[in-house]
């Protein structure tokens, strides 16, 4: 570990500001990847601007109606906070289905955004990793894939997005707050995560200096009859393989009347499944059309040798998951 | 740089603390409370298991200047006095220490988990302890003293 400079920061503005005039200073959440980092030499910045207490975790209404959930919220106060579990159920059992209780009382919400990737050579800082040192290659390419992308991945980089979080908000249409050197904006959850491309050492769209300071959930009454399904290689504690988040709005009928569906462990970002969702409306939520929907989703699916097998099971998931949202009875 | 804290009910301070050091190296090593123990380093094996504020945290992903002004309990503060708590001597009653190096951070785990579910069923331990690793006992042994604890509190 490199010798840094530690700060707690007191208010946003300040947290920012010092970041944003340093390039190898970092902010510092929950710490539950970035210590790790420091301690492998994954990570290597000179200041860290501890943000974790910032007055950033209330967890209240939105202006529309929604929830808007800090950043500094702890991902176990933010699975068990009843409007959460309540109007989103999909988005605490996904925080649910992360890491250890220990660890979920440390992650907070923008931390567990931001977390990078758990692809082995990415953590192993004596192999080549375009993410980790750009230019040295891929060693996933030739090795270990069982945990990597088979969407949008490039030649240079195929890892995944490890959170589980991130691919409920991606789902419900979250968006998320920043404050950056020269003020504020907003973006959709889909858009913070980016595909590797040729610059895999960017895993999001913010600029150094930014920092998330909220999430927000839109009004989403059919987010009530919504779900996360994890497949992984124990029961519990371990990174998804694939993931799938869904809400389903049937009518009396049975017919979709609306969905959403996002994949985790498939890509370097959150899949958000629009081709999957489009399949879907209009019609019965069938295991044979969920099955079909997948289909439609992963058509541009490019797996590597050793993770094949992601395809028939993203399928299974998605049907798994849309038969227990579905009220129609078992004409399957 | 210098960090003070409360653990197990004192108010300590440690002195000449370097940045890099964790909370798990400030406990052991600097203020002499080795219960908590150094496995992986990395939270995944839950052995430096300590209530942080009131909730069980990995001491090991805690830098050592994120604990400035919070409570600390490790294993330590569980005992009143020579009397184990209850817990604890069902771990011992149980033979669910074998090599013991996870014992503390599982003992830490367990006593969470049965305040909050005072009388769990195997899957609620399973859940609970699932960031705990214990490479010796295959977890059994484990399972009869937290369910031997839920019933002697």
């Amino acid at each position: 570990m490199i010798p840094f400079e530690y700060r707690r920061a007191d208010d946003v503005s300040a947290a920012v500001d010092t970041v944003a005039r340093n390039p190898t200073a970092s902010f510092l959440g929950g710490g539950t990847n970035l210590v790790d980092h420091l301690k492998l030499g994954v990570a290597t910045p000179e200041h860290l601007v501890d943000v974790s207490r910032l007055p950033l975790d209330d967890i209240e209404p939105g202006p529309d109606g929604g929830l808007r959930i800090g950043a500094t919220a702890r991902n176990s106060d933010t699975a068990a906070d009843p409007d959460v579990r309540s109007r989103y159920p999909v988005l605490a059992e996904a925080l649910l289905s992360g890491a250890s209780g220990q660890l979920r009382n440390l992650a907070t919400v923008g931390g567990n955004l931001l977390q990078r990737t758990r692809c082995a050579y990415f953590q192993d800082v004596t192999t080549p990793c375009n993410k980790r040192e750009p230019g040295t290659g891929c060693s996933a390419l030739e090795g270990y894939q069982r945990y990597h992308a088979i969407l949008g991945a490039s030649r240079h980089c195929v890892a995944t997005h490890p959170s589980d979080m991130a691919v409920a908000m991606v789902a419900l249409d979250a968006t998320v707050h920043v404050q950056g050197p020269n003020g504020s904006r907003s973006l959709p959850a889909e858009e913070l995560h980016r595909l590797p491309g040729d610059e895999p050492e960017r895993d999001t769209v913010l600029e150094h200096g930014e920092l998330i300071t909220a999430v927000e959930l839109p009004p989403l009454p059919f987010a009530a009859n919504s779900a996360y399904r994890k497949v992984r290689d124990r029961a519990s504690y371990a990174f998804a393989l694939v993931s799938v988040a869904a809400a389903l709005d049937v009518d009396d009928a049975g017919t979709v009347r609306d969905v959403r569906i996002a994949f985790g462990g498939l890509a370097h970002k959150p899949w958000r499944a629009h081709r999957a969702e489009a399949a879907l409306r209009g019609g019965p939520a069938t295991d044979d059309r969920a099955a079909r929907a997948a289909e439609a989703e992963l058509e541009n699916a490019e797996p590597l040798a050793g993770n094949a097998f992601k395809i028939p099971m993203a399928r299974g998931a998605l049907t798994a998951t849309l038969r227990r949202l579905s009220p129609l009875p078992t004409t399957r | 740089m210098r960090v003070n804290l409360t653990v197990n009910g004192e108010r300590r301070r440690a002195d000449d603390v370097w940045e890099g050091e964790s909370l798990l190296y400030v406990l052991r090593e600097r203020l002499g409370l080795p219960g908590s123990k150094n496995a992986c380093e990395q939270g995944e094996c839950g052995s430096c298991t300590v209530y942080l504020d009131d909730v069980p945290a990995c001491a090991c992903l805690v830098a050592a200047g994120q604990a400035e002004g919070r409570e600390v309990r490790t294993v330590e503060g569980l005992a009143d006095g020579d009397a184990l708590d209850p817990v604890q001597q069902s771990f011992v009653d149980a033979g669910a220490v074998q090599c013991g190096f996870c014992t503390p951070g599982l003992v830490v785990a367990a006593h969470d988990l049965l305040r909050r579910e005072p009388d769990p069923s195997d899957e609620e331990i399973r859940e609970a302890l699932a960031g705990n690793l214990c490479r010796c006992t295959g977890y059994e042994k484990i399972l009869d003293a937290v369910h031997s604890a839920a019933g002697a509190r």
